[in-house]
């Protein structure tokens, strides 16, 4: 391990402020990303349920007339 | 022979593709975290500080994992353009209009990086240099590309006038990379090279390789699940589609 204590861990000498706002903006995003990716894979097959559910029993109620 | 040859076209339609993508996601997320948690461990907590730049340099290891890759998806957006322009591949067009997102997202982490890191050793946030200029170029194509395509309503359309783009763009990619030597910029040379040893510290070099196959992972990861979603979207009108939800209906 190199450093002596957490506090000199999270001051980075004196780019502390640098270092974790790279760190911060990264993690947040490469987070963000498969997150927003999964909401959008889940609505899409949410709505296509959906639409095939109302073909199917548009038809079946056609067929009935 | 034959067989085999049968075998990989199979998977070059979405309909055999969606599921495959869908088993190796998992793979590639938890290579990404292994790759990830052992990259900052060596980064962060285990490499010397740099005797120059002091402990500014740590933004190194996220630097240049994403700087690495927006270039390299960048190529292979423009391989899987090309491909799909040349061979009319379904799956091709919609490989590259997948890897744009995570192309750009990479681009800009590689220029808001690189700003942290240039204001502590350089005094300033940016500076119109070669290498900042071309970097920033790229990201603007990946902008530009996924601009078009979402402009075109017809896919097909959509895919050509994207692959264009991106094979045009690709001349920036040597830009980028041999910038540093073709101009006197304030960035720094290339930190690993191909064809000198490396000129920093081992444990550095190891942490950095570590945190470019996260990113490497990650972005494959990202991209398999975009593309399934832009299968479904695209193919929502042919049997397979209708037949893989509803066979999930039924499981649930």
């Amino acid at each position: 391990m190199y450093w002596n204590s957490f506090s000199e861990f999270l001051a980075m000498g004196t780019h502390g402020i640098y270092v974790w706002g790279s760190v911060g903006v990264m993690a947040l995003l490469m987070v963000l990303e498969p997150v927003l990716l999964v909401r959008g894979q889940k609505s899409l097959v949410a709505r296509l349920k959906r639409q095939f559910r109302a073909e199917k029993t548009e038809r079946s109620t056609q067929s009935q007339r | 022979m034959d067989k085999r040859l049968i075998n990989w076209f199979r998977f070059a339609s979405p309909q055999a593709f969606y599921p495959l993508a869908g088993r190796m996601i998992p793979w590639f997320w938890a290579l990404s975290a292994v790759f990830g948690i052992a990259g900052l461990y060596v980064g962060f907590l285990v490499a010397p500080t740099d005797a120059q730049q002091g402990e500014g340099y740590r933004i190194i290891f996220l630097h240049v994992p994403a700087s690495w890759m927006s270039m390299f998806i960048y190529l292979v957006m423009a391989f899987w353009a090309g491909l799909g322009l040349a061979f009319n591949f379904r799956l091709s067009g919609m490989m590259a209009t997948a890897l744009a997102p995570t192309g750009a997202l990479f681009a800009f982490l590689s220029l808001w990086t690189g700003a942290l890191w240039g204001k502590p050793m350089w005094g300033t946030w940016w500076v119109w240099d070669a290498r900042l200029t071309s970097e920033l170029i790229l990201l603007f194509l990946y902008v530009g590309f996924i601009a078009l395509q979402s402009a075109i309503d017809d896919p097909r359309r959509a895919d050509k006038a994207g692959a264009i783009l991106a094979l045009v763009g690709v001349v920036n990619i040597p830009i980028i990379y041999f910038s540093v030597k073709w101009w006197n910029t304030l960035h720094q040379g290339s930190s690993v090279s191909l064809t000198k040893s490396p000129s920093m510290a081992m444990t550095m070099l190891i942490g950095m390789l570590l945190c470019a196959l996260a990113c490497w992972m990650y972005a494959i990861a990202v991209a398999l699940m975009r593309v399934r979603t832009i299968m479904l979207e695209r193919e929502r009108h042919t049997e397979w589609v209708r037949e893989e939800l509803g066979a999930k209906a039924k499981e649930q």
